[in-house]
């Protein structure tokens, strides 16, 4: 995809500004769901970046697993714990807030000085359109260990968030040996640390 | 990089400081949220941040052999394996505290 430099620069200010403002929004506003919606929004400017930096195989994969997965998944967590609460004031916590917003602006200084000042060499030019090609060569060769690794460990990823998820239910009482009462089990169990008085 | 910007082209330090605001964004979230949930969001900021400086560089300094995408395709199956976990430790600390505040998870304190 080659477009005209300038409607390149127009392209890359529109998505850096939905970038940054979504991202202010995820981390400043109160509701969370909000916040969630904007965190999609957020991946889709990024996805049209990579497209921006001709890296269609990327943004796709972008769309799909962020979007399509991670995004979809935080939506139902929050659905699943989605309740409301007043959080129980902290002394200092505006001190905390300004103290961590310094030393973010200090990083953020430190990576522009980093940036600025870097003579950063010029490669050679993008190959563009073949990029899926040459990715998909580097997955089956040189990076093939690597991509193994990742399919573990998505693997285990996948049965540690089953295992971690999953509510333990017995059929039967393990003492008696009887048949547990099903409406006991539909119903939540009494959670155990609720309240524990602080050691 | 200003002469790059006059003619209309996007230069690489724009990528990277874009990159650098979102990453400061999410580490001020992380140190910040009281929602948990909202943790986890911060953290995928934080990645995409780290992604973007990677597909940068990946077209504007290796133009060849576009190791930065395939890096950042790994990233991509990471983030998603973190994000499927630490939900999954999200609600299993909610059934057992009835919260979400970080404030409050204070189990392994000292």
């Amino acid at each position: 995809m080659t477009i005209a430099a300038s409607t390149q620069l127009i392209c890359f200010l529109a998505l850096s500004a939905v970038i940054v403002l979504g991202a202010l929004g995820v981390v400043l506003l109160s509701n969370i769901v909000y916040s969630a919606f904007l965190l999609g929004g957020v991946f889709l400017a990024v996805a049209g970046l990579y497209l921006l930096l001709n890296a269609s195989f990327v943004a796709a994969a972008q769309v799909l697993v962020y979007v399509g997965a991670v995004n979809v998944l935080i939506l139902f967590a929050i659905m699943l714990v989605n309740k409301k609460e007043d959080l129980a004031p902290i002394p200092g916590l505006l001190i905390r807030r300004l103290l961590s917003g310094g030393v973010c602006v200090g990083l953020f200084a430190l990576l522009t000085r980093v940036v600025v000042t870097t003579p950063w060499t010029k490669g050679p030019m993008p190959i563009g359109e073949e990029a899926t090609v040459r990715i998909g060569e580097h997955l089956f060769t040189d990076y093939l260990l690597p991509f193994e690794l990742a399919s573990v460990l998505l693997l285990m990823a996948m049965i540690g968030a089953i295992v971690l998820a999953r509510r333990d239910v017995l059929s039967e009482d393990p003492v008696t040996g009887e048949e547990v009462d099903q409406g006991l089990i539909e119903k939540a169990r009494t959670p155990l640390l609720v309240d524990q008085p602080r050691a | 990089m200003l002469s790059e910007l006059l003619s209309g082209s996007v230069p690489l330090q724009a990528y990277l400081l874009l990159a650098a605001v979102l990453f400061c964004t999410g580490v001020w979230g992380l140190i910040n949220s009281r929602n948990a949930v909202r943790v986890l969001m911060s953290i995928e900021l934080m990645l995409n941040a780290v992604n973007i400086n990677l597909m940068s560089f990946s077209s504007y300094v290796d133009g060849q052999l576009i190791r930065g995408q395939v890096f950042s395709v790994f990233v991509i199956t990471v983030a998603a394996a973190e994000a499927a976990v630490g939900l999954a430790i999200l609600l299993s600390l909610y059934r057992n505290r009835v919260t979400v505040d970080m404030e409050r998870f204070n189990l392994l304190r000292w």
